[in-house]
């Protein structure tokens, strides 16, 4: 036996248990990676699912006209401000006889939530007839109540219901006058400070206006910078400066992108703040390095073959693109521009620098009306200090993240159906 | 009339004058004998026509409503009288604010000077002949535009050598966004901290220990200038970006090494796109869980440890912005490793080495370049990450090596120091421009390099 067989039997065993020791390190290391999505998607679910039910308290009104202050054919601008809140306590004081004073009767009403005023008020303009008559309906609870019912009894302890108020919706719930509904105002409303009305609505449709922005401005000079570039740039100095420059952009951090849009979009040519134009126009910026790369490679895949047929028939270079390379490539550059935006949809930073911060209760309706989107109201969701608004912001996430999954699933099927190997 | 209406009506102009080209080019072919004795088709002569009747009208459009507001601020505060005319440019702009607020009924003009409350009157005419102007220009413009057009329609023009010709310009133009967009970049940070630096020295910037931007409300006020030292930013910065590569650089490449050399497909074909799901989840959503989810369970074990930790620990923040870059780390370093060709492998393989030796002398040697051009972009990512940090990093500038402590960033403090109403001229909202160059800068050295080093070192097989 040589001397170098023997050292290699003896280290034989050693290298194996490094080899078994590194195949470890590698399953570990996919195993954390796997972990960290199950733990943040778990974590998120568990946290969410609760706020997209909420508590209504079921009491029996009198549309007493006394109490609402009207006259008894109302005119509407008396009902708009008419006194529903003492409607809405009287209901509530007439289910617990026994509260006096004051402040008891101030923390009884407080177990329903503003939101039922409102509704209260729609309700009568809608059906004047109601007046001096009383029925039965469910009123939302406040955000505390809501808060209460859901948590277990650990939870309950912390809650900020004081214990006469939780004996009281104690007995709500045994005299089965609790009842939990979909949280439907969670998608038509706009923020509010109340949790109970907050809603995604508005969030949701200026997210719409700034992505129609964006789609509208990036996708076409994408791929008309896509176009140049790859069928007529000449090979000179300014096409590699271009090059250089798309490549750098696409690693420059996007707060800057919001710098950008702050010195001059809304510094130098006065745009408006917080509007989803301005928006859409830095994402747009943001994006471009996405979809010009991937245009590129869609325009690359179309075989020079097709090409020289059309030059050969005949065909200027103008043509030969429009008619033959740009459709070829189309799936293409639909993938890639559907991942853009998915990027866009997810970005905040860029959009805290031009002021889309702000707290905009209307539902926005164009894109030059004050605007925020998704990602910046979980942002502010996540700010707020009542622990409500940890579901709520729970449920936004979830809301973002399956917009985000229904675009990428999108992009996916696109490549997969549109795509022709050559 | 409204801009947004105006561009509604180009529109409709536009599509006319390419209708009327079209008929035109039949009109003026049928005494030949048919379109084919044109030079071009027929919608070349109406994308001609349209292209008259749009570009020109547009072009002014654009210039007029980058220079209305210009001018007409100018004109306003020209004709006050000398003894409210602003001598520096912060009098400028609060002598303007107020003339608009008034202008649009959100200051009552009662109290007011009333040669303010003429001014506003004054911008309010001027903004409405402006616009009343724009409109009669751009649609003036456009229909003499759109005539020159459809007369040029001639069966020898060679109109699709000239529509190719301007949709080329328009291309290149396009292209030519990248450039534009990185110049504005440069522009917007460098001439506002120019600014900065005229009001506070580079040297104390770059090298000051003391950060408190709050600039005063009384001049006599303590410490009433700010302080704008840096360094505790960027030892903050570095601090959460290390904590998030020492997470995100073993564990991405060791996963990318088992996916590309070991796993199964069946695993690889389920453990990449998990992996990558990590890439397209919003910042903002890490940055909620940093916040409310890993920063107390970090809490709450250091304290069971015995350990004083901040409630925004410089931990928490890292820890997550690593778990965000694996994926970036992992996939670029997957491309590298295969891309290593097979035959390095059979060869090592053949000689007896074990597959991880084989991994660790050959095949990472041989991608290296590639993995630290990865790690470079990576680090570039983790010090421009934003939201991670604005929601679970702390707001005082804390000089400090320690991960428990609470630290703040440069991405923080551009945050904090620009969100909510702010004048373009407190050395506040400047330092934050300041702080906005130093990043790009840094990034831009760190893509630069990273991909220096992929092209310089990268090893050529076959």
């Amino acid at each position: 036996m040589s001397k170098t067989t023997e050292t290699v039997r003896k280290t034989l065993r050693k290298r194996y248990r490094a080899e078994r020791r590194f195949r470890a390190y590698g399953i570990a290391s996919i195993a954390v990676g796997i972990l960290a999505v199950v733990v943040l998607f778990t974590d998120i679910i568990s946290k969410g699912l609760p706020a997209f039910t909420e508590a209504y308290i079921q009491v029996e009104v009198v549309y007493d006209a006394d109490t609402l202050g009207v006259a008894v054919p109302a005119s509407e601008e008396e009902l708009m401000s008419a006194n529903y809140r003492g409607v809405v306590r009287q209901s509530l004081y007439a289910l617990f006889p026994e509260v006096d004073g004051r402040r008891e009767k101030r923390a009884l009403g407080d177990l329903v939530s503003s939101g039922a005023e409102y509704w209260m008020r729609d309700r009568l303009i809608e059906n004047p007839s109601l007046i001096n008559k009383s029925e039965t309906v469910w009123l939302l609870a406040d955000d505390t109540v809501d808060l209460f019912i859901k948590a277990d009894d650990e939870q309950r302890e912390g809650s900020r219901l004081n214990d006469r108020q939780r004996e009281w919706v104690q007995t709500l719930e045994d005299d089965d006058r609790v009842e939990m509904r979909f949280n439907a105002s969670l998608f038509t409303h706009g923020d509010s400070r109340e949790p109970e009305q907050a809603g995604l609505w508005g969030a949701v449709a200026g997210s719409f206006f700034t992505m129609l922005v964006t789609l509208g401005l990036s996708f076409p000079i994408g791929v008309a910078a896509a176009v140049y570039l790859e069928e007529f740039a000449p090979k000179n100095r300014l096409t590699d400066f271009i090059e250089v420059n798309i490549n750098n952009l696409a690693a420059v951090p996007s707060i800057i992108f919001g710098l950008l849009g702050l010195a001059i979009f809304i510094g130098l040519f006065g745009l408006p703040r917080s509007v989803p134009l301005v928006g859409g126009m830095v994402l747009t910026l943001m994006t471009l390095p996405t979809i010009i790369i991937s245009a590129r490679a869609a325009i690359k895949a179309v075989p020079p073959s097709i090409r020289e047929a059309a030059l050969g028939l005949g065909a200027s270079r103008m043509q030969m693109v429009t008619h033959h390379v740009l459709p070829l490539a189309m799936p293409g550059m639909l993938t890639g521009a559907i991942i853009g935006m998915a990027q866009a949809l997810g970005e905040t930073a860029p959009l805290l620098m031009i002021g889309m911060v702000a707290f905009i209760v209307d539902i926005p309706g164009g894109p030059v009306s004050p605007a925020t989107v998704l990602p910046v109201q979980i942002y502010l969701w996540a700010d707020s200090p009542e622990s409500s608004f940890v579901a709520l912001t729970s449920a936004a996430i979830m809301v973002l993240l399956g917009f985000l999954i229904m675009m990428n699933t999108i992009a996916v099927v696109l490549r997969k159906r549109l795509e022709r190997r050559w | 009339m409204q801009t947004g209406n105006l561009l509604l009506l180009m529109i409709a102009l536009a599509g006319v004058a390419w209708f009327a080209g079209f008929r035109r080019s039949h009109a003026v072919s049928a005494p030949l004998g048919g379109i084919r004795f044109l030079h071009s088709l027929p919608t070349y002569y109406a994308s001609l026509a349209m292209f008259w009747c749009v570009l020109p009208s547009m072009l002014l459009l654009g210039l007029w409503l980058i220079f209305d507001g210009a001018v007409v601020r100018h004109l306003v505060v020209e004709q006050l009288p000398v003894a409210i005319q602003p001598g520096s440019p912060v009098e400028y702009n609060l002598l303007l604010t107020k003339i608009n607020n008034v202008a649009s009924g959100a200051l009552d003009s009662s109290n007011v000077d009333p040669a303010i409350v003429a001014a506003s009157e004054r911008l309010n005419t001027l903004n409405a002949q402006s616009q009343n102007l724009l409109t009669a220009v751009v649609i003036g413009v456009g229909v003499l535009g759109g005539m020159w057009g459809w007369t040029r329609v001639q069966p020898q023009l060679r109109a699709r050598q000239r529509v190719e010709r301007v949709v080329r310009w328009m291309l290149m133009l396009s292209a030519s966004i990248a450039i534009l967009t990185t110049v504005g970049i440069v522009m917007s940070v460098l001439f506002e901290s120019i600014r900065f630096f005229q009001s506070v020295s580079i040297t104390e910037f770059l090298f000051g220990l003391e950060w408190s931007p709050q600039t005063a409300l009384r001049a006599d006020q303590v410490a009433a200038s700010g302080a704008f030292g840096a360094v505790p930013l960027f030892a903050g910065t570095l601090l959460i970006s290390a904590i998030a590569l020492t997470v995100a650089v073993p564990v991405g490449l060791m996963s990318a090494i088992y996916l590309a050399e070991y796993a199964h497909p069946r695993v690889r074909a389920f453990a990449k796109p998990t992996l990558e799901i990590l890439a397209g989840v919003p910042t903002v959503v890490y940055g909620f869980f940093a916040a409310l989810t890993v920063a107390p369970l970090i809490r709450g074990f250091g304290q069971s440890l015995g350990l004083d930790v901040a409630s925004e620990s410089a931990l928490a923040a890292g820890l997550v912005m690593g778990v965000m870059i694996i994926p970036f780390v992992s996939s670029l370093a997957d491309d590298v490793i295969t891309a290593v060709p097979q035959a390095m492998r059979d060869g090592s393989l053949a000689l007896g080495a074990t597959q991880s030796e084989t991994i660790k002398k050959v095949v990472i040697p041989a991608a290296l370049p590639g993995i630290m051009g990865g790690v470079l972009l990576a680090a570039s990512r983790a010090i421009g990450e934003t939201m991670i940090v604005v929601m679970a990093a702390g707001l005082n500038a804390n000089l400090t090596v320690n991960p428990l402590e609470a630290v703040t960033t440069v991405t923080v403090q551009i945050v904090t120091l620009l969100v909510g109403d702010q004048e373009f001229d407190s050395s506040k909202t400047l330092a934050a421009f300041a702080l906005g160059l130093m990043l790009f800068l840094t990034t831009l050295a760190l893509n630069v390099l990273a991909m220096h080093i992929v092209k310089k070192y990268r090893e050529e097989y076959e």
